[in-house]
């Protein structure tokens, strides 16, 4: 193995992790907001696959890549709207929903992708790196951490944003309290309601930029069904975390350097078939299940919907 | 992880006795099938399809011409296997969603071991021999997600669904690199001969997998209904609390229902090989699992219920496949109905569920 720790591969990992891993950070920070608030969002591949596309549509029309963000949020926040509508105002059953809201998604934009392009997949020009002074000088893994697309830096700033929120706003108290106890917080005078919806949509939004990262940062084109669970591991993510954002963090750029493993691999010379690499992620999601899922914890009143004044 | 909290398929509630509850469910399941169908047909006329013209067009190669009503029956088969796994999965509140995974693993392996067995035994032997095989390794696929939940109580949720993507990937390194075909340039599995697969029913094109998949499927529908075996697994998933205090092993009687849900996963995938396809193609694989979950659910977990919906299901997946080549529309439309069947119902159990409650007020 020894030959393997190469500085090309060393890097090509590192900057491999951080790209595949933003998306599983952005879907994972997503979905702890729905799930601290009491919303399991399964649906959450869906937000991510229509963030995917419009995210990918709107940087392709524009040029612009930060409209291409926002498409990717617009995206992510329609399908989250359909789980506010049926989920939390409704209250019908949110893995029901979950699975017709990512179903949806993935014949809707696998259909839009065909009319609008047909069999052709346009590429988007590479994205402009923004290179942190002094930092990105760093020998061997400074370029690829410090040189990087600025939605990065972003992505990574959001997890202490977050993490400041829980815990010291009333906002962030207010998620908790509607996902530990609902009618607490009706009590209080907070609409619990108006705290799940405000929770999804924003979920919403995080796993639709973490969708068009995928597609305008990551890969460059749009291809139907290109989230491939990524979306489901950010679930996993959500729930291992136990609410910590910074947990979060780890558990996507872990994941990440899975997905970018064959790249990497590549780059050190050894030829390993795309279709064992991409079982990595997925062995190593079951691998911490195994070892950690008892730990894994959730609030609750996850998955229940609020209905004032029932028992 | 709490998993009481965590909401499991609850139990359909039948409707009140008599003529307006027989109305009222056939209302109930008619209403949302019709306004999936009218929603999709909008949907349709938002790309510049005429809807008509495609319903017309699913029909005519679905269901009136002889040979794609043939191809119809020949699709109920997996479909009708995929619902009796989910079937007793819902019915004792185990969110089976991987079924995806297991049926494609179990369709290589048999897709490996066909030739093979029928080479140095009767067909029928090799046949038979080949249904078991796909149910077992489709079983042994649900083994991990099965011993997590049981003993650890991880959400069954996501670890079926995180086996399915490995599933599907495992698939293909098994027909890429290990099962390939020395003999033919794309990568597949070697080819089951025609004349060796299940048979063909009274002369027609009809496979044979039909009739195991109707089997399967009342067979599950009695033993859910009819038997303590299936009480217990009934009482499991509308109370786990309760079915601990009732003294039932529950983590042994959930360990049984993955076994059995992903068992039939596998016979379906067992069943399409031997009966239609014959082999494996490289990054074959037609995810028909999730598509399954509305019909089950609009059957409200009833046997019999599940066949009639997964005959219309059929039409529209074997007349979409016709539909899709005349007017340009991808078969991908299929997973649209589904989708928004699956929300339609959703809203119509809960219009339902209001309307009996200002009733009884």
């Amino acid at each position: 193995m020894g030959s393997l720790l190469t500085d090309a591969f060393l890097t090509s990992l590192v900057l491999g992790a951080l790209t595949a891993g933003v998306p599983l950070l952005l879907a994972g920070l997503g979905e702890q907001i729905s799930e601290k608030a009491g919303v399991l969002n399964i649906g959450i591949e869906g937000m991510m696959l229509a963030g995917a596309y419009l995210g990918f549509l709107a940087a392709f029309k524009t040029g612009s890549i930060w409209l291409g963000f926002a498409g990717g949020a617009l995206g992510g926040s329609l399908v989250a709207s359909l789980m506010v509508l049926m989920c939390v105002m409704l209250g019908l059953s949110q893995i029901v929903i979950g699975i017709a809201l990512t179903l949806g998604a993935e014949g809707l934009t696998a259909i839009l992708h065909h009319f609008q392009f047909s069999t052709t997949y346009p590429r988007l020009p590479g994205v402009e790196t923004l290179a942190i002074p002094l930092l990105s000088g760093i020998p061997v893994v400074g370029s690829a951490l410090f040189d990087r697309p600025p939605m990065v830096y972003l992505a990574v700033a959001l997890v202490f944003v977050l993490g400041f929120l829980y815990r010291y706003t009333n906002l962030g108290l207010d998620l908790q309290a509607a996902g530990d106890k609902p009618a607490a917080l009706d009590a209080a005078g907070v609409s619990v309601i108006r705290t799940r919806s405000f929770a999804v949509l924003a979920t919403g939004a995080l796993a639709g930029v973490g969708g068009a990262f995928l597609a305008d940062v990551g890969a460059g084109i749009f291809i139907p069904f290109m989230t491939n669970g990524a979306g489901f591991i950010g679930i996993v993510l959500a729930m291992l975390a136990r609410g910590r954002p910074v947990w979060v963090l780890y558990g996507a750029l872990l994941f990440g350097a899975c997905l970018s493993m064959t790249t990497a691999l590549q780059v050190a010379g050894v030829n390993v078939p795309t279709d064992v690499i991409q079982m990595l992620p997925f062995v190593a999601v079951m691998a911490v299940l195994v070892a950690f899922g008892r730990r894994a914890s959730l609030p609750p009143a996850l998955g229940v919907a609020y209905v004032r004044g029932a028992r | 992880m709490t998993v009481d909290t965590l909401e499991t398929p609850v139990e359909a509630q039948p409707g009140p006795p008599g003529r307006t509850g027989l109305l009222r469910t056939v209302a109930m399941t008619l209403g949302p099938v019709l306004a999936a169908l009218a929603v999709s047909g909008a949907i349709l006329l938002a790309f510049g399809v005429d809807p008509l013209e495609y319903y017309q067009a699913v029909l005519r190669r679905g269901l009136y011409s002889p040979s794609g009503i043939q191809e119809t029956f020949t699709r109920m088969a997996p479909l009708l296997l995929l619902a009796a796994s989910l079937i007793v999965a819902f019915r004792a509140g185990i969110w089976n969603l991987g079924g995806d995974g297991q049926f494609l693993l179990a369709a290589v392996i048999v897709a490996a071991a066909a030739p093979t067995l029928v080479a140095v035994m009767p067909a029928w032997a090799a046949l038979t021999l080949c249904l078991l095989l796909g149910a077992l390794v489709g079983a042994a696929w649900s083994l991990l997600p099965a011993l997590l939940r049981a003993y650890q109580g991880v959400n069954e949720i996501i670890t079926t669904l995180m086996m399915t993507f490995l599933g599907v990937s495992l698939a293909n390194v098994l027909v890429k690199l290990v099962f390939l075909d020395p003999a033919t340039t794309v990568p597949q599995t070697r080819t089951l001969p025609v004349a060796d697969r299940l048979p063909k029913l009274f002369g027609t094109r009809i496979s044979g997998g039909v009739v195991i998949g109707l089997v399967a499927v009342i067979a599950v529908h009695l033993v859910m209904t009819r038997t303590a075996f299936g009480l217990k697994l009934r009482v499991v998933g509308a109370n786990t609390r309760a079915a601990i205090h009732a003294g039932l092993p529950v983590p042994r009687l959930m360990m049984a229902v993955f076994a059995l849900s992903a068992a039939l996963a596998g016979l379906a995938g067992a069943v399409e090989i031997l009966g239609v396809e014959g082999n494996v193609r490289a990054d074959w694989n037609p995810a028909f699992g999730l598509t399954v979950v509305p019909l089950v659910f609009l059957a409200r977990f009833n046997g019999f219920a599940a066949i009639a919906f997964v005959f219309l299901f059929s039409v529209l997946s074997i007349g979409g496949e016709s539909a899709a080549r005349l007017l340009d529309v991808p078969n991908f439309f299929t997973l649209v109905v589904a989708s928004v069947l699956l929300m339609l119902l959703a809203v119509a159990e809960y219009v339902g569920h209001r309307h009996r409650e200002r009733t009884r007020a």
